[in-house]
């Protein structure tokens, strides 16, 4: 009986043999639909294993046309986080180890959480908390680094300046917005990018490629080593080199003359189109943009009423007084208006059907070259008058407008010239519809009178009155400003370098020349006559009726091969002599012979002194300078 | 007690070995070690995986050792473990109880006894002194495991080291000695008991796996709940079609099938209603489908006068009843927090950073193994310790993600061929005592391996316990070789057996 019943039993042997069969085959079906149906895991196991790290390029150098360096790289440390190992770090040490207050941390992980402002937001890498900090913090910082799991330092290098100069024309950089992030893939959360200046014109060129490393990190967040020996890590390509069209002597020159006053100076190499110096005044120190404290600053050079931030040079439009003439006798003579010869009476000025232009007293009447050389005011309105009036030329006023417009655009004026910095303003230059508007149709050249002598709705900005004189240097043509010389390894945008001659004959152009130079042997211009080279010269007292009378010079040296063109101009600086002659002849003589004399030296200090306004925050106050006549 | 004569008959120990099982432990071994290597690999040591300050270079150490002692063992006379299996069974459960008191504290474990520079744990070597007295006491003459009176015998053998062992806070060892209930199963326990009690397991860890999910997207039901009542459905037809009255043939089975389909259109009605109609909680209706069978088979029972009707019915309602108990207890008596430790020590905590992780983590090192994994020692998630106690639990995760699919294929085939081996060798045994203690080994196989690589696959609760011959580890080696090489004895020695009888 025993043994039937383990007959019986036996059989069990079927059943226990069959559940291990069966799980073995269940444990296999499901390994496969775990390795061969789907891809998910590897690529859950490659997010686990690599950690991808960017290496950041050496952002390219900058320096000035003689090599000097102007703005290069210094080593900064950022504070990382990784969120999901970061519990349990003692807030209190942390933030007094970082010298920041408790509400400011927290502040600031709301921030690296908050996956609006922070889209590449992910709990497993790590986010910066701090950026930039100075050696010093970075020091104290470290020591107790290994107090904080899931805190690391990312060493990054900021911007460092070797001159207190040419901020509106270096720039900054800064972290990049939300909108920066949008606009171009190449950021991530904690980047910087050129915020102003060359830094963010060039940008693209500066900042040079991302590199790749790809390194194995294990389950505690430890680098254990590249993957495949590095094999597919990509090394970062450094930004290229930035060789600046200025000499930061000049530069320096110039600021220091523009001190407490407001304005610009522009000088442009006429051959190249070169930017030799671009003054925006006042200014600040571009040091004061590095690293944390750039924020702070920046909201305090906000605030400042004159505006510190922008760069009057490209940004600022204004009436161009009578450095304007010398387009208008341009556009007289190649139009057959006017002769060298064709004199225009004035006494005291322009005087017409009860209209009045204002002039001073001088001999009448004058042909042209004197006419230039005296500002007369009263040759410039009748030549417009005359081309305006002629019916026998354009049809209509309109047909006169439009031609005049013309000239004006091809020298320059009205559009943006294309500088390689951000933020250029195109000035004014009023075409037939613009007055057609305003007067209703009704009106004529006696009308639109001003715009001869650079006055009424003409607006120009400081680097189109420097390419004024920069296209009369060259008898003819102008090359685009730019303020980048050479990009390392890379040519220069064929915008650079080609020729734009205006719609006036290379001869006409001998003739305002003449005009010039006579303006600095006898007229206006005389301060800025020295035995070493010709100057030519012409100077601009711009009306403004919101105050003192703008003071402008445009000039160039020498007369023949000329090295540089200038525009002054500093606003509220009265007579055009008063300021802008002076302080262009210092900085012709600055460039041309490399340094000041003694006397110039004097000179340059008398005027770092005169102030237009009170430097320090107060209300602007005008000083009255000695009335020299223009 | 044998003449020599006899004795020299006999033929060589060589010759009566079973080699095949040998064959397969040795290559166990071998693949075991090459995933110890991929696991332990440290990338600031590299290149030094024999050098015996590393763990692959300890398990040569640990290998090397197990071969002697299964050398060894096979010198020594198979008669001797028979002689000697209740002292060992008795010093086993001195050295148990001793151990709480004798142990330092790993990782909250007390099972671990420091014996020079090298820790043992005697819960691993206990088995197979548990499987010894089991065979021994089973081959005693007149002894029936269907006798309660030596069933529970039985039951005391295995559940006095348990205890033992639960005391010294390693459940999951302690749970591998439930593995013995297949041997008994074997040597005559009814097998409704075996059935009953996987029932209740299945619907423990199915009820509360899926308690918090709805079910087809009715946020009103339970998915756990209605899973369970599906099942006791399912069990009950099944019983039924199996134990049901054999006399009244075919029309019997008709009858269940039919009261199948009811129950089944209940459901779905109730489950159609929640879901297109007015959400509710029509888990209900199912549970009243299950109800209402059970007490048409007690009607059944009475009828016809058929005990199995009784039972089944017992069954069905005793499933219901111990699954809302069960529920009830886990919910309204139970401290949240003790309700998170038995979710997390079933694996079914969704805790990232809790056993949650570690299943994450191993799917995804043997998933990114593919079809040929990435070859020897090229696995990042196993070597980069992804995957935690990736040389000891979770060792099966190396050989997914370094040998692919193929790699586990021959893993698990290999396995399964050594248990079906021991099964043959187990049945081949002219006494009792041999054939127990072969079905003790295989049971203990079987469930490591089950619940091992199921917990590593995310199909069965995370529950501690080595992969034989792969997890690192000389208490886990030895205790297996051990454990392998006494049934391989006791195998060699059967043809003596018979050439005594003859």
């Amino acid at each position: 009986m025993k043994a039937e019943n383990n007959y019986e039993l036996e059989k069990r042997k079927y059943v226990i043999g069959g559940a291990a069969v069966v799980i073995i085959i269940v444990y296999l079906l499901r390994l496969f639909t775990l390795q061969l149906l789907s891809e998910d895991f590897k690529v859950s196991a490659d997010s686990n294993a690599f950690l991808k790290r960017i290496q950041y390029p050496a952002r390219g150098a900058i320096s000035d046309r003689n090599g000097k360096l102007l703005v290069y790289n210094q080593p900064a440390y950022d504070v990382m986080v990784t969120m999901i190992e970061q519990v349990g770090v003692d807030t209190l040490d942390l933030c007094e180890s970082l010298d920041i207050t408790r509400e400011w941390y927290e502040h600031r992980m709301e921030e690296i959480k908050d996956r609006k402002r922070n889209p590449g937001y992910s709990s497993y890498t790590q986010q910066l908390f701090m950026s930039q900090l100075s050696t010093e913090e970075f020091s104290r910082f470290q020591e107790k680094l290994f107090r904080f799991p899931g805190f690391y330092i990312r060493k990054r290098s900021i911007r460092q300046y070797n001159y207190p100069n040419a901020a509106h024309l270096l720039g900054d950089v800064g972290e990049v917005g939300p909108e920066d992030i949008e606009a171009d893939k190449y950021y991530r959360s904690g980047d910087y990018i050129g915020k102003l200046g060359v830094e963010r014109s060039y940008e693209t060129v500066l900042r040079g490629e991302k590199g790749m490393e790809i390194l194995l990190r294990d389950a505690k967040g430890r680098i254990k080593g590249r993957y495949q020996n590095g094999k597919f890590d990509r090394a970062p390509i450094p930004g290229r080199n930035l060789t600046m069209s200025i000499d930061i002597e000049l530069q320096a020159l110039g600021e220091r003359l523009m001190k407490g006053k407001l304005g610009s100076i522009v000088a442009i190499e006429p051959s190249t189109g070169e930017v030799l110096c671009m003054v925006s005044s006042p200014t600040y120190d571009p040091r004061i943009m590095i690293g944390r404290q750039r924020g702070k600053s920046q909201k305090q050079l906000a605030k400042d009423p004159h505006k510190p931030l922008l760069n009057r040079a490209i940004m600022g439009q204004y009436p161009p007084g009578s450095t304007f003439k010398t387009s208008q006798a341009l556009t007289y003579l190649q139009e057959g208006i006017i002769t060298p010869a064709t004199a225009f009476p004035c006494s005291r000025g322009f005087h017409f059907r009860g209209l009045t232009v204002g002039c001073h007293g001088h001999g009448s009447p004058l042909p042209l070259v004197p006419a230039i050389a005296t500002s007369c005011n009263g040759y410039f309105c009748w030549g417009l008058y005359y081309m305006f009036g002629n019916r026998s030329k354009y049809k209509t006023v309109q047909d006169a407008m439009t031609t005049w417009k013309d000239y004006m655009v091809s020298m320059g004026f009205g559009y943006k010239l294309g500088i390689d910095l951000p933020g250029e303003k195109r000035g004014m230059i009023p075409n037939a519809k613009y007055y057609d508007k305003a007067y209703k149709k009704s009106w004529s050249g006696l009308t639109v009178i001003s715009i001869s002598i650079g006055q009424g709705e003409v607006n120009l900005t400081p680097l189109q009155i420097a390419n004024l004189g920069a296209t009369i240097a060259n008898r003819g043509y102008y090359i685009v400003p730019h303020v980048i010389k050479e990009v390392q390894g890379m040519p220069l945008d064929t915008l650079y370098t080609k020729k734009h001659y205006t719609k006036v004959d290379r001869h006409h152009y001998e003739t305002v020349v003449a005009g010039m130079r006579q303006a600095v042997l006898g007229g206006t211009c005389r301060v800025a006559n020295t035995s070493f080279y010709e100057v030519c010269g012409k100077t601009g007292t711009a009306q403004n009726p919101h105050g003192q009378d703008h003071s402008v010079f445009m000039g160039f040296a020498p007369r023949e091969d000329p090295k540089i063109a200038i525009c002054v101009y500093v606003e509220n600086g009265s007579w055009g002599a008063t300021y802008g002659v002076p302080i262009g002849a210092l900085m012709m003589e600055q460039y041309i012979n490399g340094k000041l004399s003694e006397a110039s030296q004097t000179r340059a200090t008398e005027f770092e002194n005169k102030h237009l306004y009170r430097v320090d925050n107060g209300p602007q106050t005008i000083v009255n300078s000695q009335n020299e006549k223009l | 007690m044998k003449n020599s004569k006899q004795e020299k008959k006999a033929p060589s120990l060589f010759k009566s070995l079973d080699w095949l099982t040998i064959f397969i432990y040795v290559v166990l071994l071998a693949l075991g070690w090459m995933s110890v290597c991929g696991a332990s690999y440290d990338y600031d040591q590299a290149g030094s995986i024999i050098d015996f300050s590393t763990r692959s270079g300890m398990q040569i150490v640990w290998i090397g050792s197990s071969l002697l002692l299964a050398s060894l063992i096979l010198m020594t006379d198979d008669r001797l473990f028979e002689t000697l299996s209740y002292i060992i069974y008795i010093c086993f459960i001195g050295l148990l109880f001793a151990t709480p008191f004798l142990a330092h504290d790993i990782k909250g474990s007390m099972s671990w006894i420091k014996i020079g520079n090298s820790s043992i744990q005697p819960a691993e070597f206990a088995k197979f002194g548990v499987a010894l007295c089991l065979a021994k006491v089973i081959s005693t003459y007149n002894f029936d495991v269907r006798k309660w009176r030596d069933f529970i015998i039985c039951i005391a053998i295995i559940v006095v080291p348990m205890g033992l062992i639960i005391m010294q806070k390693e459940t999951g060892t302690a749970l591998v000695y439930s593995a013995f209930f297949l041997m008994l199963y074997r040597e005559g326990m009814p097998g409704c008991l075996l059935f009953t009690a996987l029932s209740a397991v299945v619907y423990f860890v199915v009820g509360v796996r899926f308690a918090e999910d709805p079910l087809l997207g009715v946020e009103e039901m339970s998915l756990g709940h209605g899973l369970v009542m599906f099942l006791i459905q399912i069990f009950t037809t099944g019983l039924l079609l199996v134990y049901g009255n054999k006399e009244q043939g075919t029309k019997n089975k008709s009858t269940f099938i039919r009261m199948f389909l009811y129950m089944l259109l209940i459901d779905c009605a109730a489950i159609f209603v929640a879901r297109y109609i007015y959400p509710c909680n029509s888990v209900w209706a199912m549970v009243f489908a299950c109800g209402a069978s059970g007490l048409y088979l007690l009607y059944l029972a009475l009828r016809d006068r058929f005990l199995q009707y009784c039972l089944i019915a017992l069954f069905t309602l005793g499933s219901m009843g111990f699954f809302y108990s069960a529920d009830f207890v886990m919910n309204r008596i139970m401290e949240p927090h003790q309700q998170t430790r038995i979710r997390v020590l079933l694996g079914l905590e969704d805790d990232p950073r809790g056993a949650g992780y570690n299943v994450i983590q191993a799917k995804i090192a043997i998933g990114s193994g593919g079809l040929e994994g990435k070859g020897f020692l090229n696995g990042t998630q196993t070597k980069l310790k992804y995957v935690p106690e990736q040389d000891t639990d979770f060792i099966f995760c190396t050989v997914g993600e370094e040998e692919g699919f193929i790699g586990c294929a021959i893993v698990l085939l290999l396995f399964l061929s050594l248990i079906l081996r021991l099964l043959y060798l187990s049945e081949r045994q002219p006494y009792t005592f041999g054939r127990v203690y072969g079905y003790s080994v295989l049971s203990i196989f079987l469930f490591h391996v089950f619940i091992n690589v199921g917990m590593v696959l995310g199909l069965t609760p995370v529950i501690g316990i080595p992969l034989p011959f792969f997890s690192y580890g000389g208490s886990s080696l030895w205790g297996f070789t051990i454990l392998l090489f006494i049934f391989l004895r006791i195998d060699a020695g059967r043809l003596r057996v018979h050439n005594s009888k003859q």
